[in-house]
């Protein structure tokens, strides 16, 4: 770490990334699979709707690209910022 | 070859596997023996984390509980998983930046408090012990069914073995181990579903099979299953029944509890770097999810299968028929012998009646059709385990899923052990009580203290307390009450000092255990509850094992609040907490 300035940065950067992804992360199983399946129930799949296959499929998968996508973005942060493990 | 011989031929080999690992990985140092040398990849450490948290319950269980309860269960499903989206985002990549064994150390260090330490080190182990029964009950279950020997000698068995490869090998021997181990439980649990769900749908793959069209009636699977429940009196598999806010709440406790479990976040100080991190706890998830996309299929159709087997001829119909008793399946009778599937003839026909004698509404139907009440009771766990039997798949597969809930119990059991032996020999030993241990007296510390861990463990496994099936919920609430948010705010404010984080722990933790002993009975004792444990009924209309979270909750207030009050942390402390939100330098820091 260089200055008080770049780390800040770094932080902050990580911060607003986290938020993004924890919002996804809410939105996918508290939202669409449970909170606002009803709004969901227009939409079938299979034999139900929408919503329930974000309950025991979806939320699932979007969890799975969320941790890969934010791993991906933050090594590369890591990088552009020269903070990452020589 | 009968059954019997294949049955200990799986398993046998598998076990033979283990011990040979154990052999292979034996370790040397502590850093070996806590954190594996921090060599692990991080494709290999995603696998052994997988079957380091796939237990008993994910294997065995709940499968079960979804199959029986439809759609209002499927907070296992996104709660379990979840988890992992936060331990990935909040906790791995700076834990492991901080690069030291335990969880506790990591507490105690950051709150410069010895206190704190001491209270994590409690959490853990009571979260950890309460959860290992459960393992040691699993693997009895396993073994009394499949291997015809008793369960306390099959006990003997899974805990000599856990004993050869945990205590010899630590963190090196059970990383190698619970990568095996994966392998078996994962095949396990696909390949008969696989087959299940080609008979159903046509559809090699599960998850898809669930929403595809069955065969037999040719309508949507779900719809089919949908019908012939309600035809039965039960509610729609598909439809949402309970209290959305104790969905919510319950979902977002087994996430937080997840992500608060030590024995897990362990798993990622074995890897060589913060990126890495990074990527495993996603690989992790991707190994989780092989099983976990593949469960709610498995409870779905062993549901409409059982439904099959008993109405052969459909559901509907003023007249309902049933199957003659006496014309049941094998895998009813073998089920039978272990007690965990009971047929009582209520009305005297001889038939097999299975419906819902509690919905007020299919009353008269029922009536009409002579039955005296649901006839069946068929324990939920033997659903996973019968389920190759049921869809009359051929002996080594069932063989195979005798190996894999072994896999699965043994896994996850070495992996509390370890954190458990951690805690006593890092945490205590030479944090507490003697500081100028050597690094061999530890590393012999440690290894009599999974020794005995395994001791009690199998203690407890044969003299199950009672309320064993009731402490799952204790330990998520704990984890996710007092660990959880400890770390967090560790690593993500630099306000909270030691009297806030002790004083957010403790309020976390008596109010969890105050609202859990409220309802399920103080230390579980019967009749000593003061509230039911139902919605309507509990204290603030939430069930005991939702309250995890509003526990955590607490504990931030308390945590935030107090510190707010007194001192800032010492600069020194500030520096640490800048340090560990950058990668750069980890490799240094491993070195201690």
């Amino acid at each position: 770490m260089d200055g008080g300035s770049d780390s800040n940065a770094y932080w902050s950067a990580n911060i607003r990334l986290v938020v993004i992804c924890l919002i996804i992360w809410a939105i996918v199983s508290f939202g669409f699979g449970i909170i606002l399946r009803p709004m969901l129930s227009g939409i079938s799949i299979g034999g139900t709707d929408l919503g329930f296959w974000f309950a025991q499929q979806g939320s699932i998968l979007v969890f799975l690209a969320l941790i890969f996508f934010y791993a991906w973005r933050m090594n590369a942060l890591d990088r552009d910022r020269g903070v990452d493990e020589e | 070859m009968d059954h019997n011989s294949l049955y200990l031929l799986f398993v046998g080999a598998t076990f033979a596997l283990y011990i040979g690992i154990a052999i292979w990985a034996m370790a040397g140092s502590t850093s070996e023996f806590y954190a594996a040398g921090r060599g692990v990849h991080p494709v290999t450490n995603g696998m052994a984390t997988a079957a380091d948290w796939m237990s008993a319950a994910s294997f065995i269980s709940m499968a079960g509980l979804i199959a029986f309860t439809g759609y209002d269960n499927s907070s296992f499903l996104m709660g379990w998983t979840g988890g992992y989206v936060l331990l990935a985002l909040l906790l791995a990549p700076y834990l492991r930046k901080f690069g030291k064994f335990t969880v506790p150390e990591f507490i105690g260090d950051r709150f410069y408090s010895q206190t704190a330490r001491l209270v994590a080190v409690v959490c853990l182990i009571v979260a950890s012990v309460t959860y290992v029964i459960g393992q040691m009950t699993g693997v009895g279950v396993a073994f009394s069914r499949f291997l015809e020997v008793d369960n306390s000698t099959g006990l003997f068995i899974g805990a000599g073995v856990v004993f050869c490869y945990a205590v010899l090998g630590g963190m090196k021997g059970v990383t190698y181990t619970q990568v095996a181990q994966y392998v078996v439980l994962i095949i396990a649990y696909t390949i008969p579903a696989i087959f299940i769900s080609l008979q159903l749908t046509g559809n090699p793959i599960p998850a898809l099979g669930l929403f595809s069209d069955h065969t037999g009636s040719g309508e949507p699977l779900l719809q089919t299953l949908d019908r012939v429940v309600t035809d039965l009196g039960f509610r729609e598999y598909t439809s949402h029944d309970g209290n959305t806010f104790n969905m919510v709440l319950f979902t977002l406790s087994l996430m937080i509890g997840t992500a608060g479990l030590p024995h897990v976040i362990i798993r990622f100080f074995t890897v060589p770097k913060v990126a890495d991190a990074r990527w495993s706890a996603g690989w992790a998830l991707v190994f989780i999810a092989l099983l976990y996309l593949t469960a709610p299929a498995v409870g779905a159709m062993a549901r409409l299968n059982i439904i099959d087997t008993i109405h052969p001829n459909g559901t509907s119909g003023p007249q309902i028929e049933t199957l003659a008793y006496d014309d049941r399946p094998d895998w009813m009778k073998n089920w039978e012998v272990t007690g965990l599937l009971k047929f009582e003839d209520k009305n005297g026909d001889g038939k097999i009646q299975f419906y819902n004698d509690k919905s007020e509404s299919f009353a008269a139907t029922a009536e009409a059709n002579g039955w005296k009440g649901s006839e069946l009771n068929v324990n939920r766990d033997i659903l996973v385990l019968a389920n190759p039997e049921i869809a009359g798949l051929p002996g080594w597969v069932i063989a195979l899923v005798a190996a894999g809930g072994l896999a699965a119990a043994l896994s996850t059991a070495a992996g509390l052990l370890l954190a458990i032996s951690g805690a006593v020999s890092h945490d205590l030993i030479k944090g507490a009580l003697m500081p100028n241990i050597s690094e061999k007296g530890e590393l012999l510390s440690a290894r009599i203290a999974m020794a005995v861990a395994i001791g009690v463990a199998t203690y407890l496994g044969l003299n199950p307390p009672g309320f064993a099936a009731q402490t799952v919920a204790l330990a998520f609430g704990l984890a996710a009450a007092s660990i959880f948010p400890a770390l967090m705010m560790g690593i993500f404010s630099k306000r909270v000092n030691n009297v806030g984080a002790v004083a957010g722990m403790l309020a976390g933790l008596i109010f969890t255990l105050l609202y859990i002993f409220l309802h399920k009975g103080w230390f579980f004792i019967p009749g000593t509850a003061s509230f039911p444990d139902t919605i309507a009924g509990s204290l603030f209309g939430i069930k005991s094992t939702a309250i995890g979270a509003i526990g955590a909750l607490i504990n931030f207030a308390v945590a935030i609040g107090v510190s707010r009050a007194t001192d800032q942390p010492p600069k020194e402390i500030q520096d640490l907490v800048e340090s560990i939100r950058v990668p750069r330098g980890a490799g240094a820091a491993s070195a201690h």
